[in-house]
This record gives C-alpha cells, sequence and structure tokens, in this order.
C-alpha cells in the first residue's frame, strides 16, 4: 500500500453565531430581566397609587376658589388655601435667599479653596450628618432662637428653619458639581493667565452651574413638602399674610390641620392641597432634571 | 567641552543662542517636594525661533516647560532653583506676578481641555479676559484658521467645545492660545492627539507662528523636530543618585542634534537604540 497517508485538512466548524433561547445563559438572563421588571413595577406601585388617589380624591375641589380663598372656619362651605400656597412660597423664597448664598460660598471653600484641611474635612463630614438630621429639630431650633426671642411665630423663623434643612443639602451638591470640573479645564484658564477669581467665576462656576442647579431646586422641593419645622416656627394663619413677622400658613400645615377635622369640606380642601403640594414638589424635581441636562456637555 | 558638577554630575556644553534670546531659563535644580527632577539645564529659548525638546518620557520635558510660565506653581510641592529671564526681568522674581507672566507666556497642554462652553466663546475667552477692544469675531475667526480647524467648524461655532473629537479639541485649544497672540507659546505634546494631516497643519502653523512669536515645543516624534525645530534640546534622565532626575544632555542646531551628536546618549536616542 502506498506509504502516503493522506493528510486531511482539519474540518473547521464555526461556532453558529445564532441565539440559542434554551441555552442556559439565555434562560437566566430571561429570568433575571424578568424579576427585575417585575420588582421595578412593584416598588412603583405606591407612588402612583398615591398620585392617583390625590388626584381622585382632591381633583375635584381644585378650582378658583380653592386656590385663592382663605380657608373655610368650621360648618362653613367652600374657601380655599390661597394663603397657604402663598405661605408656603414666600417662606420657601426666604429660606433659599438664606441657604443658596451660603451653600454656595461654602461649597467653593470646600472644593476649591481648601479642599484638603482639617476643617475642610470636618465642616463636610458635619454637612452630612446634617443632611440626615431629624427636620422637627430644625424646628425646635428656630423656634428657641427666634420664636421665642422675638416672642412670634414668623414667617421669618419658618424660612429660617427650612433653611436650616436646605443648607447642607445645597452645599454638598453644589460642592460635588465643582468637583467635577476637570482640572485640566481650570489648568487651562490659569494658562491663560486667569486669576483665582476668574477661574471660579468664568470656569468652576459656569461649568458646574447644571450640578449646582440641580442641588438647589432639589433641596426647595424637600424644604416646600416640610411641615415638622415650620410647626414650631411659623404655625398657621386663616388669613392672607400681612407682614413677615407674624404667623403664617403653609400647605403642609393646612394639610396637616384639615386632614384631622372632622367636617367633609375642609376633609376635601386637605386633599386638594396635597395635590397641589404634590405638583409643586413634581415640578420642581422635573425642573431639577431638565437644568441638570448641561448645554455642553461631550 | 563637557564639564562636571562639583558632585561629579554630567554638566552639558554651554549652547551659544545665535540670535536674541527671549527666555533665557537656566534651571538648577527642580524639585517636587523631596524629589529632584531636572537639575543643571541652561536652555534658552530664542526669539522667533522653535526650539525643540526631546527625551525619553519622564525625563521632565513638561516640568521644564510648565516652569517657563509659572504654570508648576500651582503645584504646592514644586520648588524651583534657578532663574528665567524674560526680558532682562526673572520671571521668579519676587515681584512677579505669575498671573501676568501667563498672559505672555502661554501654553498648549499635552491633553486637550477646551472650556465647558460653546467653540467661539472658547477662542474668545482670553480676548475678553484681556479686555480686548477691537473686532472680537475677526480675531477668533483668524485664530481657527491659522489652527486650522476653522473648515471642521464653521458652521458650529455655537456648539460645545467638547463636542469636538480629541484632535479637533487640540486644535481649538491652540486657536484658543493663539487668539491672545502671546510673545511666547509653550506647546506640550500638541500633536499626540492629531492624525497626520492635523500634525502637518499644526507644524506649519509653528512655522509660520515663529515668524512674530517665540515657540518651546516638546515632542516625541523625531520626524517633527527635525521639521519644525531649529534648535533641539535633549533631555535624558539619570539614575546614578537613585533617583529619576532630568538633566540636559545636550542642545545645538536640530540638524546638528540629529546629524551630528557630541554625546554618545543623544546618538543613541536620536537613532532609535534607546527610548
Ligand atoms: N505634580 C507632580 N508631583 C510630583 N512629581 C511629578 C509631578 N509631575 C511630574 N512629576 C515627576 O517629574 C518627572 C518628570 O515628569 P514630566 O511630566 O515632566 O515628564 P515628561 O518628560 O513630560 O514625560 P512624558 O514624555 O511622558 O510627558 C517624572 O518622574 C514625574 O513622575
Ligand atoms: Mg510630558
Amino acid at each position: 500500500m502506498s506509504e502516503i497517508t493522506q493528510q486531511l485538512p482539519p474540518v473547521v466548524e464555526f461556532p453558529s453565531l445564532e441565539k440559542d433561547s434554551f441555552d442556559i445563559r439565555a434562560i437566566k438572563n430571561s429570568t433575571l430581566t424578568l424579576m427585575v421588571w417585575g420588582i421595578a413595577i412593584m416598588a412603583s406601585i405606591p407612588l402612583f397609587s398615591v398620585i392617583f388617589m390625590l388626584i381622585s380624591e382632591g381633583g375635584s375641589r381644585i378650582d378658583i376658589e380653592a386656590l385663592t380663598e382663605i380657608p373655610p372656619a368650621g360648618f362653613e362651605t367652600g374657601g380655599g388655601f390661597g394663603n397657604a400656597i402663598i405661605g408656603t412660597f414666600v417662606m420657601v423664597g426666604i429660606a433659599s435667599l438664606i441657604s443658596i448664598p451660603f451653600g454656595i460660598m461654602a461649597a467653593l471653600h470646600l472644593a476649591i479653596l481648601d479642599p484638603n484641611s482639617k476643617l475642610t474635612t470636618i465642616s463636610r463630614f458635619l454637612a452630612k450628618v446634617l443632611t440626615g438630621f431629624p427636620s422637627i429639630l430644625a424646628g425646635v431650633f428656630v423656634y428657641a432662637v427666634i420664636v421665642i426671642t422675638t416672642g412670634t411665630y414668623s414667617a421669618w423663623a419658618g424660612g429660617v428653619a427650612l433653611a436650616v434643612l436646605m443648607l447642607p443639602t445645597v452645599t454638598l451638591a453644589a460642592e460635588e458639581a465643582m468637583r467635577q470640573v476637570p482640572q485640566r479645564m481650570k489648568d487651562a484658564a490659569y494658562g491663560m493667565g486667569c486669576t483665582r477669581t476668574q477661574v471660579i467665576m468664568q470656569v468652576v462656576l459656569p461649568t458646574g452651574l447644571p450640578g449646582i442647579l440641580t442641588g438647589v431646586i432639589l433641596a426647595v422641593a424637600g424644604a416646600a413638602g416640610e411641615s415638622a419645622p415650620l410647626l414650631f416656627t411659623a404655625l398657621f394663619s386663616n388669613y392672607y399674610m400681612a407682614e413677615l413677622a407674624e404667623p403664617t400658613a403653609s400647605l403642609s400645615i393646612l394639610i396637616y390641620n384639615f386632614s384631622g377635622m372632622p367636617f367633609d369640606n375642609q376633609i376635601e380642601l386637605a386633599w386638594a392641597a396635597s395635590l397641589v403640594l404634590v405638583v409643586l414638589v413634581l415640578f420642581f424635581n422635573i425642573l431639577a432634571r431638565v437644568v441638570g441636562r448641561s448645554k455642553f456637555k461631550e | 567641552m563637557t564639564s562636571l558638577s562639583d558632585t561629579g554630575e554630567f554638566i552639558a556644553k554651554k549652547y551659544e543662542p545665535k540670535g536674541p534670546v527671549v527666555l533665557d531659563c537656566q534651571i538648577n535644580n527642580i524639585y517636587y517636594g523631596n524629589f529632584r527632577a531636572v537639575r543643571d539645564s541652561h536652555v534658552p529659548i530664542e526669539k522667533n525661533k522653535v526650539t525643540g525638546f526631546i527625551g525619553p518620557s519622564g525625563c521632565g520635558k513638561s516640568t521644564v516647560l510648565r516652569s517657563m510660565n509659572r504654570m508648576n506653581d500651582l503645584i504646592e510641592s514644586f520648588r524651583f532653583d534657578g532663574s528665567i529671564q524674560y526680558h532682562s526681568n526673572d520671571i521668579y522674581g519676587k515681584k512677579v506676578d505669575p498671573v501676568v507672566v501667563r498672559r505672555y507666556i502661554g501654553m498648549v497642554f499635552q491633553l486637550p481641555n477646551p472650556f465647558s462652553m460653546s467653540i467661539y466663546d472658547n477662542v474668545a475667552f482670553g480676548l475678553r479676559l484681556n479686555g480686548f477692544k477691537g473686532d472680537e469675531e475677526e480675531m477668533v475667526v483668524q485664530a481657527l484658521k491659522r489652527a486650522a480647524i476653522w473648515d471642521d467648524v464653521k458652521d458650529k461655532l455655537k456648539n460645545s467645545g467638547l463636542s469636538l473629537s480629541g484632535g479637533q479639541q487640540q486644535r481649538l485649544c491652540i486657536a484658543r492660545a493663539i487668539a491672545t497672540e502671546p510673545d511666547v507659546l509653550l506647546m506640550d505634546e500638541p500633536c499626540s492627539a492629531l492624525d497626520p494631516i492635523a500634525t502637518r497643519q499644526v507644524e506649519e502653523l509653528m512655522v509660520e507662528l515663529k515668524e512674530h512669536y517665540s515657540v518651546a515645543l516638546v515632542t516625541h516624534n523625531m520626524q517633527q523636530a527635525t521639521r519644525v525645530a531649529d534648535v533641539t534640546a535633549f533631555l535624558g534622565v539619570d539614575i546614578s543618585q537613585g533617583g529619576r532626575t532630568g538633566y540636559l544632555v545636550e542642545m545645538d542646531d536640530t540638524q546638528k542634534i540629529f546629524e551630528d551628536p557630541q554625546q554618545l546618549l543623544t546618538q543613541q536616542y536620536v537613532r532609535g537604540e534607546f527610548s
């Protein structure tokens, strides 16, 4: 026989590139995907049922009257919570005027001016602790410092209490946003002959602005929904505010007061006010997402 | 010929500049904390010339360049021992404001670093900073054209500078740096992120720039050094003292450095025998 054994070329089998649904990995993959979806849906059930309930219970009472009138007394019908809307806006406004400038300046110190010193480490730690601070304690604190010394509940006091709550949130969010500004961008500015102030004003703040705004708006949204700190500081009022140094109504306290009353009219108004409050908070949250998108992202 | 310092370290033969010198850098030592990054290097930057810096990675090219406009002052551990004469002023003099120095001695960095603003505003940034009173738009367009990026961006001047590709970003940074017409331009491997065509355009730009300004250029690309540098300084790394200290090995006309180097180290480096 011939001595030459014929060498056959090895058979190359190409792997199939098609999807095999019965492959063990594919099965695991689809089961996990299903589970994640299921849990995500379950997690959003409470949120949607709250919103659904608010709309069905409070939606019918929302009209011009509810949004502008002052609260009804006892067995009265009609009325609204216009003064509480104004009060909430005014107090959140005061809180913003205090906490935003201070928060941003504190953030500048933490992020840019002196990022590694002991003082900074301690301040940052304290700010983090303060974000988890029970809000009612902010109320008690301001009660002791302002309400007792001035002798009256007031929009001022309410605003300051909300500011105490907003300050750490604004500071930490702004610090994070400023830290995100890359060093090489700052180097570029220094390299063009910027002073440190110019680097901050023309590069760090504009570049970090979307992040700073997001933090600020989320803090505003959180403050708008607070009730505990206002309980001790602004109390409530049945009338439109005439000045800042008098007890002032707010949506959250109105909801708290009216929902416990034995009158159907007040309970309906409490639902309507809740809906308004949730819409406000939701609006701020969406706004935060929109401004968070930088115009000049990569 | 070459000499030795009192500790027995090699010191390069002094380069005798043929024309006027705009930045006379006499570096004795540069430290980062306790680490001696560069020692004993005399590298004059001549007016209206491109001075190239070559050498292995980590030999201190960027360090030397960043010392020339006091960028390194931003690094806390940085310490400079020596002098850099600019128009008969030592830029490390006691009364000198580094901010002012950087307005005259501009810089293009190793990695592109446009600002998070529109392409137009990126280039106009320096003009506004210097309170430029003139036709801003014309200056911006001119800078973009000279940096060989005008065709890429002319239809989207309002878009973000960060939306450009890496090479385009680098050319934008070059446009930003030349818009203010700095006296001296320091360029740290400006072409490392560019394709060959853009590289050629930037090289042409450098040659064109030297008519009015003076350029110091760090490059890893030998061909680039031969194409654009009039004078080349070769820095080496000295590991004899345990550290990795960079020092000037040889500085001379580019042609001489590449064709007839006096030092063995230079010879090996330009022939690619070590890196
Ligand atoms: N900020 C700093 N702090 C401490 N050491 C530094 C710092 N910057 C650079 N060095 C050190 O100084 C030496 C020189 O660095 P440099 O960046 O100047 O090198 P280079 O020649 O530019 O290198 P490459 O070609 O890789 O860019 C290196 O050993 C580096 O580790
Ligand atoms: Mg370098």
